[in-house]
């Protein structure tokens, strides 16, 4: 009706946008500055307490990985270990050879008398001193009757004063080694007789309630049969598992069902895992408890989630044009998948599986329920072996009050993230090996 | 209209009773196809392939609509229409690629040659080799140049030894215009062509197991317009040998390229014809709004 008169020209397009933007720029430029300085915070922070924790560890555990051993001249006395003279392996095994190494000791320090002084001069060695003797006449008989100066192991208690965790000013009923002990090993220390080595033990023996015998060959194997049985159970279920799912499966409420139980089962706190392989594996299939078999199939339970999930992903990020070029060129649908699909998605599931296995190999807890947590000294050599694996190893350690354990407990951790580290490396060339396979 | 099924085949079934020998210009016996709005003339003499009462049904959305339609056999047609028309939906029913759609229904007939390609006893894998597919963005294998050709011919068992699968390979990396640009690289990946070059690769690919028809499905719309060029004449080279069925968005392209064109329009087809006289002389109002809109 009335023609709208020319209104005056609005306020806002007469400004010009330069000075608009120009206004605001400076806030702009103040939030980026200041959220870059809250993510260097993070990083920082974050990097801090890994170093710290790094430092902690690795200055702890360091000198779990030299041990003190003690040159003592031993007579290999025929008398002693071969007394028909007839080489009898029977009669060479059982000798007594911790008295080759107590009359070792007393040939270091002929002047010491009495009971209860010697006992503490023998306490100088390691009771393995004498396996360490009877090894060496077993593998070479021809040592019978020979003198040789040998490096024998020392106690732990020695070892623990060489490092430097003695305090020597304390009464001497307050430390684990007596005055007069102390005094041979300075004595020995000026003759040279005495001398830290690398610790081979620590990777050769099994667990011992000396400290200065035990290392985590024991474990390692352990977890080593633990994760191989957990391997071989959860990838291959776990990519079938989520192949089938994502490509073959209809879509109906009974998948949804099954999707959002799995999804759960992720979830499920481990523990739980191991109170179920407790019922169902040891109780009511009646396995052996604390065998790697069984460890191996309680967290196959725990790692499948993770597989599954990480493997739906990988399959549904294969672009879907590689799919239809597929079967437009007539290719079945097990052919599309396992041309195409399958090996574009190994790098992501892969990457998936292993970052599973390294929480499986982290994993203690539901190995406690399972009764992988016994003391254990021999290494296991099987599937069925009762054994225990590297965490709850550790676990076990740091419970000992022992000076020589708790730098053994940073000794098996830092062995620990190694491999850790050996895994996720491990996951990183597989997937840059598959990639380059475009 | 919809029809389910049942529908369809009660209405071929009369349809074969009441129409006989003067009307049998293709292998199906034809429905009532005057009452539909089609214009022109849905069958030809030698038909490849036949659809007769085809719909097609996303859930509820009727995507495609009681569409009838013979394919000249060594024939181009060009399937045009405005964008969602359901043109790549039609498409794709000619191989059954909308199997793959959980949601999608069709019924009616759909013959090639003189099989039923929805009958039980047709196998989607030999359907496909009969029916090859180029699509809208090409889509070579994450695979060698060698590989992404020798795929179809070994999946299906066409060669007995590495001479004839080389023999093959190059053949039709020839007839598909490539050979001289990939010659030298063929163990190279097939991604790192250009974009022509790929989609000529997928073409290819898919003559490589010697298919009847090949379907394109806006087979340049990613390409510059040499590209282009080299695809079109390939088609017409092609088209020799293999029926061709294109959807493009070109009103040129289908006029240098096809035969035979066909308009879709929101479901249905409207109207159908030799391309010349399509885009000369359009009988419908909606063809004709179409293309002259696109001319400007
Ligand atoms: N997978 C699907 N699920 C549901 N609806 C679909 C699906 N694919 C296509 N449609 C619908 O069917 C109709 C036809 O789609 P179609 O892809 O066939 O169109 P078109 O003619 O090829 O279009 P364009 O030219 O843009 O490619 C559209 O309305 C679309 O929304
Ligand atoms: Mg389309």
């Amino acid at each position: 009706m009335n023609k709208p008169t020319a209104s005056p020209p609005t306020k806002i397009p007469s400004r010009d946008i330069k000075t608009i933007v120009n206004a605001g720029l400076a806030r702009r430029h103040a939030a980026e500055r200041r959220f870059r300085w809250y993510g260097l915070i993070a990083i920082t922070l974050g990097l801090t307490f890994v170093v710290l924790m790094f430092a902690n560890i690795i200055g702890k555990g360091y000198p779990a990985f030299w041990q003190t051993y003690i040159q003592v001249p031993i007579t290999f006395d025929a008398t002693v270990i071969d007394p028909q003279g007839n080489r009898d392996p029977q009669a060479i095994e059982t000798a007594d050879y911790a008295g080759l190494v107590r009359a070792g000791m007393r040939q270091l320090f002929p002047t010491v008398q009495g009971r209860l002084e010697l006992r503490a001069l023998y306490g100088l060695v390691s009771s393995d001193a004498a396996h360490e003797l009877q090894d060496r006449v077993l593998q070479n008989p021809a040592l019978i009757g020979a003198s040789q100066e040998v490096w024998l192991l020392a106690s732990a208690s020695v070892d623990t004063l060489l490092k430097g965790n003695i305090d020597r000013t304390l009464d001497e009923s307050e430390r684990p080694i007596k005055d007069n002990q102390i005094e041979w090993v300075d004595k020995l220390q000026a003759a040279g007789k005495i001398e830290k080595q690398f610790n081979t033990i620590l990777f050769t023996s099994g667990d011992s309630r000396e400290p200065e015998q035990a290392g985590i060959r024991g474990a390692l194997m352990g977890s080593f049969f633990t994760l191989l049985v957990t391997f071989l159970l959860s990838f291959p279920i776990g990519v079938a598992t989520a192949v089938y799912l994502e490509e073959f499966a209809p879509k109906n409420r009974w998948t949804d069902l099954i999707e959002v139980n799995i999804n759960n089962l992720a979830a499920v706190p481990s523990i739980v895992f191991g109170l179920l392989g407790l019922a169902v594996f040891i109780n009511f299939f009646g396995l052996p408890r604390s065998a790697p078999l069984v460890g191996g199939l309680v967290l196959s339970l725990m790692t499948l989630p993770v597989i599954i999930i990480a493997g739906r992903a990988a399959l549904t990020s294969v672009p879907p044009s590689i799919r239809e070029a597929a079967l437009g060129m007539g290719a079945s649908k097990l052919q599309m998948v396992g041309h195409h699909v399958l090996p574009l998605a190994m790098p992501g599931m892969l990457t998936g599986s292993i970052i599973g296995m390294a929480r499986a190999l982290g994993e203690s807890a539901p190995l406690l329920m399972i009764g992988m947590v016994a003391f254990i000294v021999d290494v296991p050599k099987g599937l069925m072996d009762p054994s225990t694996v590297l965490p709850v190893q550790i676990y076990l350690w740091s419970d000992l009050p022992e000076r020589a354990f708790v730098e053994r407990t940073s000794a098996a951790i830092m062995v620990l993230l190694a491999f850790m580290i050996l895994m996720n490396g491990l996951a990183i060339l597989l997937r840059k090996r598959f990639e380059r396979r475009w | 209209m919809s029809t389910t099924a049942l529908e369809t085949k009660v209405a071929l079934d009369q349809a074969l009773d009441l129409n006989t020998a003067p009307r049998k210009q293709s292998s199906v016996e034809v429905t009532d196809y005057d009452n539909r709005q089609t214009v022109g003339k849905i069958t030809v003499d030698h038909p490849k392939m036949v659809c007769r009462g085809v719909n097609v049904y996303y859930g509820e959305k009727h995507a495609i609509k009681n569409v009838g339609l013979d394919i000249g056999a060594n024939e181009v047609i060009a399937f045009i229409g405005p964008s969602g028309c359901g043109k790549s939906t039609f498409l794709r029913c000619l191989n059954r690629m909308n199997d793959t759609i959980s949601i999608c229904r069709i019924t009616g007939q759909i013959k090639l040659d003189e099989d039923d390609i929805y009958d039980k006893s047709v196998d989607v894998v030999q359907l496909r080799a009969r029916v090859g597919m180029v699509f809208q963005k090409p889509n070579p294998f994450p695979k060698s140049i060698y590989e992404n050709v020798a795929y179809g011919p070994r999946i299906h068992g066409m060669v007995n030894t590495k001479a004839e699968l080389d023999d093959l390979v190059r053949d039709s990396l020839e007839r598909a215009g490539l050979i001289k640009e990939v010659e030298k690289r063929m163990n190279e990946p097939g991604t790192s062509l250009s974009g022509g070059q790929q989609q000529r690769l997928c073409i290819a690919r898919a003559i490589a197991v010697n298919p009847e028809v090949i379907l394109m499905d806006e087979p340049c719309s990613a390409l510059d317009p040499i590209a282009t060029a080299k695809i079109e004449e390939l088609i017409d080279e092609l088209r020799e040998n293999y029926t061709i069925i294109i959807v493009t968005h070109s009103m040129q392209q289908a006029a240098r390229v096809s035969q035979r064109t066909a308009y879709f329009h929101l479901g249905d087809l409207i109207e159908v014809g030799e391309t010349d006289q399509i885009f000369t002389n359009p009988k419908h109002k909606l063809t004709e709004d179409y293309i002259t809109g696109r001319f400007g």
